[in-house]
């Protein structure tokens, strides 16, 4: 079944970046100072707009549902983000991260999907990996900013790094339904550790060593953070049911 | 924590009235510096003051503007200034600097007679 195949992938890429964009709208009139506040929201909001392009066309693939259901009315195993987006935010260090780190993901694989034989995804990887080049510019400055700061800067963020590595082992085990992205995640993770080498380099942060990955966000099997993420954004649709706004 | 919220105004109102002029002294380790953004609308017009806004070097002084003043598709282009790099002229001698001008009308080109194939002078 191909098609559930490819259901299951937007679905997987709607989710993580539902989940990250709703960990950073978190932040919003909370920022370090107004003009990063915009900055993240701005950041917030592009996922958003990428994460409701994934499910609206899932949603036609589906038939019988639209974006608004997948979003509001599935539960926490059937949501397929991946562990690292629905992470806490901690810090400033430990959000700008954890979006680095997904966003230099997203670049990557986007710009394999951007030459997908699928016309959608192909037009929607296109359209938002401008705005993921944007985001990985944002986020890799403010790692170095970070990394490479202050004595207090720097020790955020090797805790930032303890706690969201074991995270991005998952980013490249791809879970059954992945083989409809046509994406070989082994080059693709050698890329990736090569960028992030070169940022960690820059910020004079350490590379952790092969440590022990986390994985089960791609398949619904979560860490404890998503049920209280989805309690959030699905509280009003689930106590008011088909209340529009 | 020393937080200090001042507003700007160069030269339009003087110091002794709540205007400033901008500077950071050596001390002032906790403030990032503030910048003046200057945004082109569209390719052949000019770049518009449009406001400022704080950023920690001119990088990200351009990302900041980005995002603060051209959410709603306002430029295509951005120019950024430290503030402390823009000098003011003193609003104490408007009156030498600007009202000698008042009374010398045939500076407008109001007083030729335009032939009426010219149109939209």
């Amino acid at each position: 079944m191909p098609d559930q195949e490819k259901i299951n992938y937007l679905l997987h890429l709607a989710d993580t970046t539902l989940i990250l964009s709703h960990r950073n709208s978190e932040w919003c009139g909370h920022g370090p100072v107004l003009e990063q506040d915009i900055a993240l929201t701005n950041i917030a909001l592009d996922l958003l707009g990428q994460s409701r392009l994934f499910y609206q066309y899932a949603a036609e693939l589906m038939g019988n549902t639209d974006e608004d259901q997948l979003a509001y009315l599935r539960t926490e195993r059937e949501y397929k983000n991946l562990l690292l987006a629905e992470q806490p935010n901690g810090d400033w260090g430990q959000t700008i991260l954890r979006q680095y780190l997904y966003s230099q993901f997203q670049q990557l694989l986007f710009q394999q999907l951007v030459t997908h034989n699928d016309q959608q995804l192909c037009a929607i990887a296109t359209k938002s990996l401008k705005e993921t080049n944007y985001h990985v510019r944002w986020s890799s400055e403010w790692v170095i900013r970070l990394g490479d700061g202050t004595t207090e800067s720097r020790e955020r963020m090797l805790h930032a790094i303890d706690e969201l590595w074991p995270y991005t082992g998952e980013l490249f085990d791809p879970a059954a339904y992945e083989s409809v992205a046509d994406v070989d995640f082994t080059s693709l993770q050698q890329e990736w550790n090569k960028r992030v080498k070169l940022i960690f380099e820059e910020a004079t942060l350490p590379v952790p060593e092969k440590i022990f990955m986390q994985q089960g966000g791609k398949t619904g099997a979560h860490t404890e953070h998503l049920g209280y993420i989805l309690a959030d954004l699905q509280y009003l649709q689930r106590t008011y049911p088909n209340s529009i706004w | 924590m020393n937080l200090l919220i001042r507003k700007f105004y160069y030269g339009d109102i003087p110091e002794e009235k709540g205007g400033g002029s901008y500077y950071q002294t050596e001390q002032d380790t906790t403030t990032w510096p503030l910048w003046e953004v200057f945004i082109r609308s569209k390719q052949g017009l000019d770049h518009k003051h449009v406001g400022s806004l704080h950023a920690a070097d001119a990088q990200m002084a351009i990302e900041n503007a980005r995002d603060v003043y051209t959410r709603r598709m306002e430029g295509v282009s951005i120019w950024v200034v430290e503030s402390k790099h823009i000098t003011a002229s003193n609003p104490e001698e408007a009156g030498e600097l600007y009202e000698p001008a008042a009374d010398k009308v045939y500076r407008h080109p109001t007083f030729y007679q335009l032939p009426d194939e010219v149109n939209y002078m």
